[in-house]
């Protein structure tokens, strides 16, 4: 905005002649339409993969679209009544913010933390923050493998661990809530270090004298880091919360993983880890029922835009009572 | 957002290759499987044999990505090879699409014809309205493994002839395995009850769905009577309730979790592989199965109405599945023949099993169990999915705990759902 501002400026005393050449309207057009032909690719690109498909997706919605149907009727907004009343959806939506708290709310708070210790003195800093960062680097696929080995029910490691120490078995995939802190589990393992690093490129950001002046005023670490740190990370906190609330509402190769059935979208036996994301993709391409899978979709998005909106309400008034209002 | 994207792509389903169909070049044909079936040589000596064809072929590695695309690319009415591969458990959707497909009986050639296959896997591969829709691969004839082994530490008999009174009938083989677990101290006696209940709906006269394709479970006293008899086997310690596939089957094999296995001819080789050398010898395998025969697994070769050239894609799917190239197919990979002249030849009756208790003559005793397989059981849209999606996780749910009764009404609702 100052670029386009200043030249004009500059220009407005020195525009006693009135006739500007060509050449000078040239340059003033450059400055004044220029910038908006260099962010055009992105407005278009975002047009063609993210605005497009969403109302595409609306459209089809709309109809009962069978995949291989020449003329698929219009139904109108029936897809969505009975998706209202499908006890499926709603259990899949159960599952997922169930799996969405179980995994969002430790791993912010456990990514922050990681971040203040990594923001302390160590011995070969880089070091740590690469090893943070070493899980979300890993194949996804490969974690879901392995995850669903250690949660294995009668030859999963950490059930040899519980009998090991005489408690009892867990049958990991059979219970709702047992699967789903094993689903969170491997969803933090995942995410926790890839927050910690963003939390802690923005507390590396806040100037040392705040901080100072505060050790001057003689507030302990624990003071410094509430009163502090945690008001200034506030941005960077509302953009960990939001991107982490779209990616756990949308969730899908975890529990695909995690199902002891090849390849199975059920989501376990009686659907007790279906998400809303695996009961999309089951409407859609194992049932071939396209319609019905993309009301699934829209009524998704307005799930995470609503949790989001809540979520940075939230997060803003949290930050803003620790300090930010004083 | 993204997954609204992901629905997109697969609702336009770009088109993949389609090459023009010029008079003068060689003719190019795709032909595209998954998993193993065994073509390449064969590909290259047909190659070899016609000059004017160039033959491709795209493999994918697992079947349900494969039928994911076939199914959408014949929506998108573009990007299919010549010749597309299906497997069994999904025919039943192919052929409710008849009409995007080349009646071969059509269009094949004369000696492809009804005697070349078993019945069975003959009338399988056809449509409602009588179509000849797919040409049959191979086969899986059922047969039963077991641990001689586990079952010599039981007191009970091991060897493949005294073990057939067992299997005779699935009456029999839940009596036994009811021994077998009070003999054992409490060993379950097969891998889990889905294996058993999809073999004992498969014997049905009518399956999940009858000829109307309306849903027969309210009235079907067969398949509720197979729910009870396993469900009750369940309730007795029989099932190790270890999921078909999954890590914990595989370390079942290694750690001998159960002592017997519903065993279609493929099934050799997963054990074999699972067991590890350290269980060598200690598997058998006998002609008998409970409640007759019965089929699990095979494909067809189909013909789209997509391909350029659907004579030329017609002649080498009938090549492929003459009973000589099939023959050959078995020995590259291990797919059993379904042709009757194949399952006659000595080539096969002399394949043996060392890995095996008793180096068995699989070949031959496969091929019985082949013949021994009546008539083919309609399997209407939706039968697969039914058997997949919604009888076999609620087993596995009355395998963790729900009640029969309960089980069986998930069973009824979800299958009502994905046909009503």
């Amino acid at each position: 905005m100052t670029v386009v501002q200043a030249p004009r400026r500059d220009d407005r005393p020195s525009a006693v002649p009135p006739r500007p050449t060509f050449r000078h309207r040239l340059s003033k057009w450059d400055v004044k339409y220029s910038p908006y032909a260099y962010i055009a690719p992105f407005f278009v690109v975002f047009g063609l993969v993210g605005l497009f498909p969403l109302l595409y997706t609306a459209y089809v919605s709309l109809y009962d679209w069978e995949i291989g149907d020449d003329d698929p009727p219009f139904v109108g907004f029936e897809n969505y009544v009975q998706l209202f009343g499908d006890g499926q959806f709603w259990n899949a939506v159960g599952n997922t913010l169930s799996i969405f708290v179980l995994s969002s709310g430790p791993q912010v708070v456990i990514a922050v933390l990681l971040a203040a210790l990594l923001n302390t003195r160590l011995r070969g800093p880089t070091g740590w923050r690469v090893g943070i960062l070493l899980p979300y680097a890993a194949s996804l696929v490969a974690i879901g493998i392995i995850f669903a080995n250690l949660f294995g029910n009668q030859y999963g490691l950490l059930n040899s661990i519980l009998e090991a120490f005489g408690l009892d078995r867990v049958d990991w995939q059979a219970g709702t809530l047992s699967s789903h802190v094993a689903i969170a589990t491997m969803v933090n393992w995942r995410w926790t270090g890839y927050n910690a690093l963003i939390v802690l490129a923005a507390m590396q950001a806040i100037p040392k004298e705040i901080n100072e002046a505060a050790v001057v005023d003689g507030a302990g670490p624990v003071r410094r880091f509430v009163s502090v740190t945690l008001p200034l990370l506030r941005p960077t906190l509302i953009f960990v919360v939001i991107t982490s609330t779209i990616g756990g509402l949308q969730i899908f190769t975890e529990p695909k993983l995690f199902d002891v059935g090849q390849g199975s979208n059920n989501g376990g036996s009686s659907n007790q880890f279906q998400t809303v994301t695996l009961y999309m993709y089951q409407q859609g391409f194992e049932n071939f029922d396209l319609g019905y899978a993309s009301a699934i979709a829209w009524m998704l998005f307005l799930l995470i835009v609503v949790i989001a909106l809540v979520n940075f309400l939230i997060t803003r008034r949290l930050a803003s009572t620790e300090g930010g209002r004083r | 957002m993204l997954a609204t994207t992901a629905l997109l792509a697969g609702a336009c389903g770009t088109s993949g290759s389609g090459e023009p169909a010029d008079s003068g070049g060689p003719i190019e044909l795709t032909i595209a499987t998954f998993g193993e079936f065994g073509y390449e040589r064969l590909l290259e000596e047909y190659e070899a044999a016609h000059p004017n064809i160039k033959v491709t072929e795209r493999k994918s590695g697992k079947a349900g990505p494969h039928h994911q695309n076939l199914i959408a690319k014949l929506g998108a009415g573009s990007g299919l090879a010549d010749i597309e591969a299906v497997e069994e458990g999904h025919l039943s959707n192919v052929l409710d699409k008849a009409s995007r497909f080349n009646d071969l009986s059509q269009i094949g050639p004369a000696d492809a014809g009804a005697d070349r296959w078993l019945p069975w896997k003959f009338e399988m591969g056809k449509s409602k309205d009588g179509k000849l829709i797919g040409y049959g691969t191979d086969s899986g004839p059922l047969a039963m493994c077991y641990r001689k082994d586990l079952l010599e530490a039981a007191n009970m008999p091991s060897d493949p002839q005294s073990v057939k009174p067992l299997f005779a009938t699935w009456e029999s083989y839940f009596q036994a395995g009811q021994e077998y677990v009070q003999a054992s101290g409490g060993k379950p006696w097969f891998d889990s009850a889905a294996q058993n209940f999809n073999a004992m709906v498969n014997q049905q006269e009518v399956g999940y769905l009858d000829r109307e394709d309306k849903l027969t479970l309210d009235n079907n006293p067969g398949i509720k009577r197979s729910w009870d008899q396993v469900t009750a086997a369940v309730t007795q310690g029989q099932s190790a309730k270890l999921t078909a596939f999954s890590n914990e089957w595989n370390s079942g094999f290694k750690e001998g979790a159960f002592a017997t296995k519903a065993c279609p001819a493929w099934m050799i080789g997963v054990i074999k592989e699972q067991s590890g050398v350290e269980n060598r010898g200690k598997w058998a395998v006998t002609d008998a199965f409970p409640g007759g025969g019965g089929n699990w697994g095979g494909s067809y070769l189909t013909v789209p109405t997509q391909s350029q050239h659907p004579k030329e894609a017609a002649e080498l799917a009938a090549w492929l599945t003459a009973p000589a190239q099939q023959l050959k197919a078995f020995q590259a990979k291990g797919t059993f023949p379904s042709q009757t002249e194949a399952l006659a030849s000595p080539e096969l009756a002399a394949q043996t099993e060392p890995f095996f208790a008793g180096d068995p003559k699989t070949g031959e005793l496969f091929a019985a169990q082949a013949r021994k397989i009546a008539k083919p059981q309609y399997k209407g849209p939706g039968d697969g999915q039914i058997q997949e999606n919604v009888s076999t996780p609620a087993l596995q749910a009355v395998e963790q705990g729900t009640s029969a009764a309960q089980g069986w009404q998930q069973l009824v609702d979800g299958a009502k759902k994905i046909v009503g």
